[in-house]
C-alpha cells in the first residue's frame, strides 16, 4: 500500500447546493403492506423449482453425511484436488486454508462448499454472509460452488429476506441464485461464465 | 463545454436498417427478451404493487436527493469507505486516475459500468498508460472491436456469433470460424481469469447505494464483479447520485424489479452488498457523479427520469429500438429512457430523438419504476418547438396545417384536390425517391366522396 488516497470533495458543496437549492415535495416512503406479498404453500417446493429454472440444482438431505455421499457421485466432485469445505462437518477441505493468505493462490481452486444463512423461495436465492468465508473471492473463483443452507430458515419473498439482515454486519453479503451464466453471445444461455460452473444446494433439515 | 455534433436518428440508423435480414434478427433477440420479461412480470401477482411502490419510494428519493447523498456519506465513510464527489465526467475521471497513480496502478479490471461509458473512462485511461479489461463479457466483446454498448444491459446484442468469433480469433486465438456461443464464452472464461488475477484494481458501478447503511449492491449474471474486486486491495465504485435509496428494506422492492424487468430472470445470479472496504488493509473508494444530474432534478417535467434504474425493459420493447439499433442514438443509453435523458444534455445536439419514437406507449407500460417515458417524449417535441430547434421541413409543414386547419374552405378544398389527386396521379409521381414516407407504404384508396359531403346527404334533413 503506497498511500491512502484522501476523498476528492471540492464540488461535493456545489452539487449539494444545487439540489438542497430547489425544494421538492415529495410523496413521503411508502411502507409495504405484507398482506400483498406472495406466500407459496410448500416454500421449500418452490425454492427447489425456481433453483432449476435459473440452472442449480437442489438436494433435500436430512443428515449432513448425506451431503458427502451425493457430491461423490458427481465426477466433477471425485476428480476434484483442490476442496475448501467451510462446513467441515459435513465435507472435509483437501488442504489448510489458513494457510493461505493472499486469495490469489486460490486460483486453482476446484469447489467450495460454502454455508449459506436462509433461502428465499420466490427466486431460489440463498444469502450467504461475509464472514462465513476467509475470503470472499471463495465463493467466485471455485470451479463448482455448493451451498449448504437450513431448509427450516426459509423466507417466501425478498422482503422477508431483507427484514431478517436487518441492518448488514459484516463488509460483505451476496444473493446467490444459480450458477454464474450469461448470454452475451446471442442470448444463447451459456453456464459458468467467470464464477462456478455449477451450483450444487444442501437443504439441510 | 464543446458543442456536439447533431445526432440525426434516421441517418444515424440508415446503415443497420439497410440490412433487412439483420433488423429481423436484432427486432426478434429483443422480444425474446422482452417475453421472458412478460413471464415474470406475470409470476407475480403484487406486480403493479411493486411499481407503485418503487415509483414513490424513488419520488421520494430525488425530492430529497441532498439529504440522503449527506446520509450516504457520513454512514458510508463511518464504515471505512472514502466518499469522492464529481461535478462533472473530467473530475470523474481525474478523480479515478488519481486513486490509481497512488497506487501506482498499470492494470485495471472493471466490471458493466453505463456511469464509466457515460463519462469515457475507458479512454481516458488508456491514454494516460492503464491498461483497463472490461470482464463483462459483452463489454468485453465490444471493447475487443473498439466499438461501444449498444444496449445498457446487453452491450453486444448486435452483434453476431459468427462476428464474436472472428474477434476471439483475432485477438484470444480460437479456432477460425468457430462460433459456437459455448466454446466462445470458455475462450473468454480462460482469457478473463489470467486478467483477474493480474488486475491491480477493481473498478465497478453501483446499482443501488443505501443511504441508512452507507452500502451498495451490484448486481450480475457472471460474477464479474465480485471476482474483480475479491482479489485486488483497492475497489472503485463509481456511480451516478441518482442512484440512491433510503432504506435498506426499500432493497427488496427494487431487486424484485430489477431483473425479473431487466433479462426475465427472478434474481440476478449474484446480488453483492458492499459495506464498507473488505478488511484493514483494503480500501474501498466510492465516487458520487452528478454530471447533469442535479440539473435534471431541476426540470419538474423531465425529473421522472432520474428515476430509471437502468433495466432496459424500455429498450427491449420499444419498436424503433429494436430495428434501428442502439448505435443509432449516438449516447450511452439509448432507447426510449435515453431519448429523454440525451436532450436534456443537449437538446440542439440530441433534437432528433424525442422523435425516434411512434408513441406507441409500451415503454411506459414495462418500465419498474413507472417513468411516464412516452409522454415525456411528447413534452420534449413541445420543447423543441419552444426553443426553435424544429428542422425546417417541420416548422413550415406545421404553419401550413395550422392555416389549412383554421380556414374551413380552404380545408375544403384541400381534401378535394387529395382525393382528385390519389386517384388520377401516377404511381411514380407519389412513390419516389423524394418521398420517404412511401418506401414501404402504400397509399390509401381515395374515398369517393368528403365526410362533409356523406352527412349533409345522409344525415341532414
Ligand atoms: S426507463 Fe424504466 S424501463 Fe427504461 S431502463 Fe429505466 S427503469 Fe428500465
Amino acid at each position: 500500500m503506497i498511500q491512502q488516497t484522501k476523498a476528492t470533495t471540492k464540488s461535493r458543496q456545489a452539487i449539494l447546493d444545487r439540489l438542497l437549492g430547489t425544494e421538492v415535495i415529495g410523496p413521503g416512503l411508502p411502507t409495504v403492506d405484507p398482506n400483498q406479498l406472495i406466500h407459496f404453500e410448500d416454500p421449500v417446493a418452490k425454492f427447489i423449482e425456481v433453483l432449476a429454472t435459473v440452472g442449480g440444482q437442489a438436494h433435500v438431505v436430512d443428515d449432513l453425511r448425506q451431503i458427502g455421499e451425493i457430491l461423490a457421485k458427481l465426477p466433477v466432485y471425485s476428480q476434484a484436488k483442490r476442496v475448501v469445505s467451510l462446513v467441515p462437518e459435513a465435507v472435509p477441505s483437501s488442504f489448510d486454508l489458513a494457510a493461505i493468505d493472499d486469495p490469489h493462490a486460490l486460483a486453482s481452486l476446484d469447489w467450495t462448499i460454502a454455508k449459506g444463512e436462509f433461502p428465499v423461495a420466490e427466486n431460489g436465492a440463498i444469502w450467504v454472509q461475509g464472514e462465513t468465508m476467509p475470503h470472499r473471492v471463495l465463493l467466485f473463483i471455485a470451479q463448482y460452488l455448493a451451498i449448504v443452507v437450513s431448509r427450516s430458515q426459509m423466507v417466501h419473498n425478498l422482503h422477508e429476506a431483507y427484514a431478517r439482515i436487518g441492518t448488514p454486519k459484516s463488509p460483505f453479503g451476496v444473493f446467490v441464485s444459480g450458477p454464474s451464466k450469461t448470454a452475451d453471445i446471442e442470448q444463447s444461455l451459456v453456464l459458468g461464465a467467470h464464477g462456478c460452473r455449477e451450483l450444487q444446494v444442501f437443504l439441510t433439515p | 463545454m464543446k458543442t456536439l455534433p447533431i445526432v440525426d436518428h434516421p441517418t444515424k440508423a440508415h446503415a443497420f436498417v439497410a440490412d433487412n435480414e439483420r433488423t429481423h434478427w436484432h427486432d426478434q433477440a429483443l422480444w425474446f427478451v422482452r417475453s421472458k420479461r412478460d413471464k415474470q412480470a406475470g409470476s407475480v401477482p403484487e406486480w403493479e404493487y411493486l411499481r407503485s411502490l418503487a415509483s414513490q419510494i424513488k419520488t421520494e428519493t430525488i425530492a430529497k436527493l441532498g439529504d440522503y447523498l449527506s446520509e450516504f456519506e457520513r454512514n458510508a465513510t463511518a464504515l471505512g469507505a472514502t466518499v469522492h464527489w464529481a461535478a462533472d465526467a473530467a473530475e470523474h475521471n481525474e478523480i479515478v486516475l488519481k486513486i490509481l497513480r497512488d497506487h501506482e496502478t498499470l492494470r485495471i479490471v472493471k466490471s458493466k459500468s453505463m456511469l464509466t461509458e457515460e463519462c469515457g473512462l475507458n479512454h481516458f485511461l488508456e491514454d494516460n498508460g492503464i491498461e483497463v479489461v472490461d470482464t463483462d463479457l459483452g463489454e468485453r466483446i465490444v471493447q475487443l472491436r473498439k466499438e461501444t454498448p449498444s444496449h445498457i444491459v446487453l452491450p453486444a446484442i448486435h452483434i453476431r456469433k459468427e462476428e464474436v468469433g472472428e474477434t476471439f480469433h483475432e485477438h484470444l486465438g480460437t479456432d477460425e470460424g468457430a462460433s459456437d456461443p459455448q466454446y466462445l464464452t470458455e475462450a473468454a472464461r480462460g482469457h478473463l481469469r489470467d486478467k483477474f488475477l493480474a488486475g491491480e484494481v477493481g473498478i465497478t458501478g453501483v446499482n443501488f447505494a443505501i443511504a441508512e447503511t452507507g452500502g451498495f449492491v451490484i448486481c450480475t449474471n457472471e460474477g464479474n464483479a465480485d471476482l474483480g474486486v475479491s482479489l485486488p486491495r483497492v475497489h472503485i465504485a463509481c456511480m451516478g447520485i441518482e442512484k440512491i435509496i433510503p432504506r435498506f428494506e426499500d432493497l427488496a422492492v427494487f431487486i424484485r424489479l430489477l431483473a425479473r424487468s431487466a433479462t426475465g430472470q427472478p434474481i440476478t445470479t449474484y446480488t453483492s452488498h458492499f459495506h464498507g472496504p473488505r478488511d484493514p488493509q483494503s480500501e474501498l473508494h466510492i465516487v458520487l457523479v452528478d454530471n447533469g444530474r442535479s440539473q435534471l432534478r431541476n426540470r419538474s417535467e423531465f425529473r421522472d427520469a432520474l428515476h430509471c434504474i437502468r433495466c432496459g425493459a424500455c429498450m427491449n420493447t420499444c419498436p424503433v429500438y429494436r430495428r434501428s439499433g442502439g448505435h443509432s442514438y449516438s449516447a450511452t443509453v439509448p432507447g426510449p429512457i435515453g431519448s429523454v435523458l440525451s436532450p436534456t444534455r443537449d437538446s440542439s445536439s440530441y433534437k432528433s430523438l424525442p422523435y425516434a419514437c411512434s408513441l406507441c406507449g409500451s415503454c411506459t407500460d414495462v418500465c419498474p419504476v413507472k417513468i411516464p417515458l412516452h409522454h415525456q417524449l411528447l413534452a420534449w417535441r413541445k420543447e423543441l418547438v419552444d426553443q426553435n430547434l424544429l428542422p425546417y421541413s417541420k416548422r413550415i409543414s406545421m404553419k401550413g396545417a395550422s392555416i389549412l386547419f383554421r380556414n374551413p374552405r380552404l380545408f375544403t378544398f384541400a381534401g378535394w384536390v387529395g382525393r382528385k389527386s390519389l386517384k388520377w396521379l401516377p404511381h411514380g409521381m407519389t412513390h419516389n425517391r423524394w418521398n420517404t414516407w412511401t418506401i414501404a407504404r402504400e397509399l390509401p384508396e381515395p374515398p369517393r366522396e368528403s365526410f362533409r359531403h356523406w352527412y349533409a346527404a345522409n344525415r341532414k334533413r
